[in-house]
């Protein structure tokens, strides 16, 4: 089943068109990597496909339920009333670079705060459901710290743990480790390699090209708002046939 | 005029200072919030009205506002004041004016909020209420703390203008005392001073008691 179905996008802002025409459809279960140089709009197609963003023109749908639908060829995008938009929302959790999270809020509040009063959920389940999340990703003794007491990959392992909390079927990575030194970034990167062995669907936009290699089912590599090439990490790895991927990737190879 | 009737005087005005201190401050704080937000309205008139009115009252003597609103409505349209009118328009000026104030300090301290912040709330499917009254406001207020304590001290040396309209505050009362027979001169001056360095001794202390409340977090 796809979850998520992305297609025709377009978006600029203002003379500049960062999306020429984008289709990005991921299934159940599927992890997806996009890479691609600064500029080449994968971190802007992540903040349409949540919401952050608005599109020109395409459509976005999860689950097979429309976000937003170009009716007419050539037309304008139009998205559903708020409502609708904001049940949508309840289908993905993203990850952001620099982590978000709220400083005033405890890690635990941080994690629960929108299960229980978003959600409406019950608060000891959530609770009970984050505390093992926490401990799951190592964090357990840190549920009564505070975002400033903990490192940075902590952080960022505890905005996974509050995106997981909202139960989501898919789980969008922008950029996860880019504001984290080497040894950070392998002590998240191994948190998101726990989640794909547990096939949760995620659509993450790296500059890992290691960790994408190893944990995708399929690369995108991306650049000036067109998707260059696109398939299995050991295609677009082992075998590039875009000249342009080709001399994106040398760049990583030492 | 013995120093304890002196002081017996000085207290009742430093009583009117109070109040005056008081609920201005009860009344600005949450108009001022109000106001910032018409400031940064989307719908441009009612942006355009806000900033006339923080344009006036920032750009004009409190004590030229207190006359005015004090006079302006038995002056211009004849109508009849209530005997405590002296007193609701002193409140009402000081608001008015504090608020100005309050709501700049706002203004910047929702501006430096982080989109981060507004992002991740809105993702995880906040309302725009609910992020702003959970997420960003607490944020705000502790940042600006240190302002708005700038703001409350300049308040309290404020008050002291009420006497343009007759009001006899701590400071009318001491230049009374002054100028009363037998009196104990200068000293009445020099006690009212000793009264408002003590008040704002005591609001920053407070103040102080409450940044470091809100220092469990960065």
């Amino acid at each position: 089943m796809k979850l998520l179905e992305m297609s025709n996008i377009q978006k600029s802002f203002g003379d500049l068109q960062v999306l020429k025409d984008i289709n990005l459809f991921v299934e159940e279960g599927e992890v997806v990597s996009i890479i691609g140089p600064s500029g080449s709009g994968k971190s802007t197609l992540l903040r349409c496909a949540t919401f952050l963003e608005t599109i020109d023109a395409g459509s976005i749908a999860y689950v097979g339920q429309h976000a937003a639908e170009t009716k007419a060829a050539g037309g304008q995008a139009e998205y559903v009333p708020a409502g609708e938009l904001k049940k949508l929302r309840n289908h993905f959790g993203l990850v952001f670079q620099n982590f978000n999270l709220f400083p005033h809020f405890s890690v635990l509040r941080n994690v629960i705060d929108a299960p229980v009063n978003v959600q409406k959920r019950e608060r000891k389940e959530v609770e009970a459901e984050a505390m093992e999340l926490l401990g799951k990703m190592g964090l357990a003794d840190k549920a009564k710290s505070y975002p400033y007491q903990l490192s940075g990959g902590q952080q960022q392992r505890v905005s996974i743990v509050r995106a997981l909390a909202m139960n989501p079927k898919i789980l969008f990575f922008d950029e996860p480790t880019s504001a984290l030194d080497p040894e950070l970034t392998q002590e998240v990167l191994k948190v998101i390699r726990a989640l794909a062995e547990e096939k949760m669907t995620m659509v993450i936009v790296t500059h890992e090209m290691a960790f994408a290699n190893a944990v995708s089912d399929r690369v995108i590599f991306m650049d000036g708002g067109v998707v260059v090439e696109e398939g299995p990490p050991s295609e677009v790895f082992g075998n590039p046939q875009q000249a342009r991927t080709k001399q994106f990737l040398e760049k990583y190879s030492d | 005029m013995s120093i304890q009737t002196m002081l017996l005087t000085l207290s009742e005005g430093f009583g009117l200072t109070l109040v005056i201190f008081f609920l201005t401050l009860v009344f600005s704080l949450p108009l001022g919030l109000v106001v910032a937000l018409g400031r940064m309205s989307k719908f441009a008139p009612l942006r355009w009205l806000v900033q006339a009115y923080i344009s006036i009252m920032r750009g004009t003597p409190l004590m030229l506002q207190l006359i005015a609103i004090y006079f302006g409505p038995s002056l211009l349209f004849g109508i009849s004041l209530p005997r405590n009118w002296r007193m609701i328009a002193t409140v009402v000026a000081f608001v008015l004016n504090y608020a100005a104030y309050f709501a700049e300090i706002y203004r910047g301290g929702i501006m430096s909020m982080p989109l981060g912040q507004y992002e991740a709330a809105e993702v995880l499917g906040y309302s725009k209420t609910r992020t702003f009254l959970t997420i960003i406001l607490p944020q705000v207020i502790k940042n600006i703390l240190p302002a708005v304590t700038n703001e409350i001290i300049v308040l309290v040396k404020d008050t002291s203008l009420a006497y343009a309209i007759g009001v006899v505050e701590m400071f009318t009362a001491a230049k009374q005392i002054c100028v009363a027979p037998n009196s104990p001169g200068m000293l009445a001056l020099l006690a009212a001073g000793v009264f408002y360095y003590v008040f704002n001794l005591v609001v920053a202390i407070i103040m102080e008691r409450v940044e470091k409340r809100l220092a469990y977090y960065r």
